[in-house]
């Protein structure tokens, strides 16, 4: 899948969990923690929504990888593979 | 028979939106409430067409829409409901009344720190280190050991006369201790009650709860009220299933009581030590007035009164304790949604003495509390002039038949499990005995429990 459609992807989920926030300037390399009001358990609705929505596991420790927007596609793009 | 991933013991705050939680990533969860009102300690009921609400009287930790890191906005996340849905309303100001000395508060914590400068000149610099300690305290953090809030606040607070004027309200707003409380608890009632301040959703605290139980049946979690459980069937340090008080079995993985942690492990089929509920019970009296007070000349929203230098935060000797009182006035926020004026009184008063008082005595004891309310308004407010219209008194009794709650202690056993974790491997405790307080802190009890034990698996991100 191309870097596009998966940033949509990820955009629709954080759509979703934080309704307040605008999402249309997102620097992919800035935290996405600095740039949204999203705290570990809004974290913790990425990974359940990955998982509802798109059958794919995100490990504990795995969760750091979820840090920047870029960071996030690199590490999830072989997973929708 | 009927098997569920997780079975929530509770329809209040805390066990629906643990429900809300569970349900919104696909697990099969049904809550099981006692009663035929959900809410638990947050609840309400109706008599001759009136609406009286009972639990606390404001909703603390108010935040604008979009307010970021600020627990009410963090719970709306996580459950996905809109802030404009609750559509909150905000105290005008709230006094703490002492002898000779009092303090306004507001949602904007500049008029408290204003008026402690006024009051006590020389306890400035002392109040506002205080406040940087406590805005810098990680108040939510689960390992977080116990530590006395009246030694902690003593390094800053040199007046004890201040020191027991800040404690009023934290303390008869959420302390299971007697008149001292856990300084991490103490942090979040201070932020909650200080810093972010009151507000009340339109219609009151049932508008909460019908919005969380709306939520939690579209997203397929279900619901039974009159469902009582007599036994959590244990084996071997594990939950197999629950038996209703009718005799059915209903299997699950998972177990999530909120019913508090004496009274959940009492009703464990495999014995356990029981730890002791708390002892700090109340009466209240919801007044119905043909006058608004606001109309005559009554503005605050909420009185922390005390007749004395000292706040005796402790189980009555008596059937009520009279020298401390908390009277709310629900029509002063900022829109009125009540056609009469309101005013709810409330007393700290002895589980014991009125459990033993046969039904004569009960019913003119509870007379007596009224008139001890009006008394005490008329004392505070000798110019309020008002018919009353209808009157209702609520007792340690009631409070232990509608919560299930030990001795009425409504904020529950001394002994917090901030985990949630208890001797068997799939139960968890969610609610007032978790430790987080109020209606935001037992919200998000729930939904920080669920994802602990029911989402993540107890590891921690």
């Amino acid at each position: 899948m191309d870097y596009q459609a998966l940033r949509q992807k990820i955009i629709d989920i954080i759509a979703e969990i934080a309704v307040d926030e605008d999402l249309s300037n997102i620097d992919d390399d800035v935290r996405l923690r600095e740039q949204l009001d999203l705290d570990s358990m809004d974290f913790l609705d990425i990974v359940m929504e990955l998982k509802k929505r798109y059958k794919i596991e995100v490990p504990t420790e795995d969760y750091p990888k979820l840090a920047t927007m870029k960071s996030c596609i690199e590490y999830l793009a072989p997973k929708f593979a | 028979m009927a098997h569920y991933d997780t079975i929530i013991i509770g329809a209040g705050m805390s066990g629906l939106a643990a429900g809300i939680r569970l349900a919104m990533f696909d697990q099969k969860v049904c809550i099981l409430e006692r009663h035929q009102v959900p809410g638990g300690l947050n609840s309400y009921y109706e008599r001759l067409g009136r609406r009286l609400d009972v639990g606390l009287h404001a909703m603390t930790n108010f935040a604008r829409r979009g307010e970021h890191g600020r627990p009410l906005t963090k719970l709306l996340k996580q459950l996905r409901i809109p802030y404009e849905k609750l559509e909150l309303s905000q105290q005008h100001f709230s006094r703490i009344v002492f002898p000779e000395r009092q303090l306004s508060f507001s949602n904007d914590p500049r008029l408290f720190v204003e008026e402690i400068g006024k009051t006590f000149p020389d306890q400035k610099e002392n109040f506002s280190r205080l406040l940087d300690t406590v805005i810098h305290f990680d108040d939510v953090n689960l390992n977080n050991k116990y530590q006395s809030a009246k030694e902690k606040v003593r390094e800053f607070i040199s007046d004890e006369r201040l020191l027991e004027m800040i404690f009023c309200p934290l303390l008869i707003y959420g302390s299971a201790w007697e008149n001292d409380m856990d300084f991490s608890q103490f942090v979040i009632m201070f932020k909650s009650i200080y810093l972010e301040g009151f507000s009340r959703p339109r219609n009151g605290v049932r508008s909460i709860i019908n919005l969380l139980i709306e939520k939690y049946l579209q997203l397929g979690g279900e619901l039974r009220l009159g469902a009582g459980i007599q036994k959590i069937d244990t084996e071997n340090g594990v939950v197999r299933s629950v038996t209703l008080d009718d005799g059915e079995v209903i299997q699950s993985n998972k177990v999530m009581s909120s019913i508090g942690l004496p009274e959940t492990m009492n009703i464990v089929s495999e014995k356990q030590e029981c730890p002791a509920a708390g002892s700090m019970s109340f009466t209240e009296t919801i007044l119905f007035f043909d006058k608004k007070p606001a109309n005559e000349g009554i503005h605050d929203t909420i009185i922390f009164f005390n007749d004395d230098e000292k706040y005796y935060y402790q189980k009555s000797q008596n059937l009520c304790d009279y020298r401390s009182a908390v009277i709310c006035f629900p029509n002063n926020f900022g829109y009125d949604d009540y056609d009469e004026g309101v005013i709810r009184a409330t007393f700290i008063a002895n589980f014991e003495k009125w459990n033993e008082l046969d039904r004569a005595n009960y019913l003119l004891k509870k007379k007596e509390v009224r008139e001890q309310s009006l008394a005490l308004i008329a004392r505070l407010f000798p110019g309020f002039n008002a018919r009353l219209l209808y009157s209702d008194v609520f007792t340690p009794r009631t409070i232990m038949r509608y919560t299930g709650h030990i001795k009425g202690a409504v904020y529950g056993s001394t002994q917090k499990v901030r985990d949630g974790r208890t001797a068997f491997k799939n139960l968890f405790i969610c609610g007032t005995d978790q430790g987080f307080l109020g209606i935001v802190g037992a919200m998000l009890s729930g939904i920080s429990m669920a994802n602990l034990h029911c989402l993540m698996n107890g590891d921690k991100a």
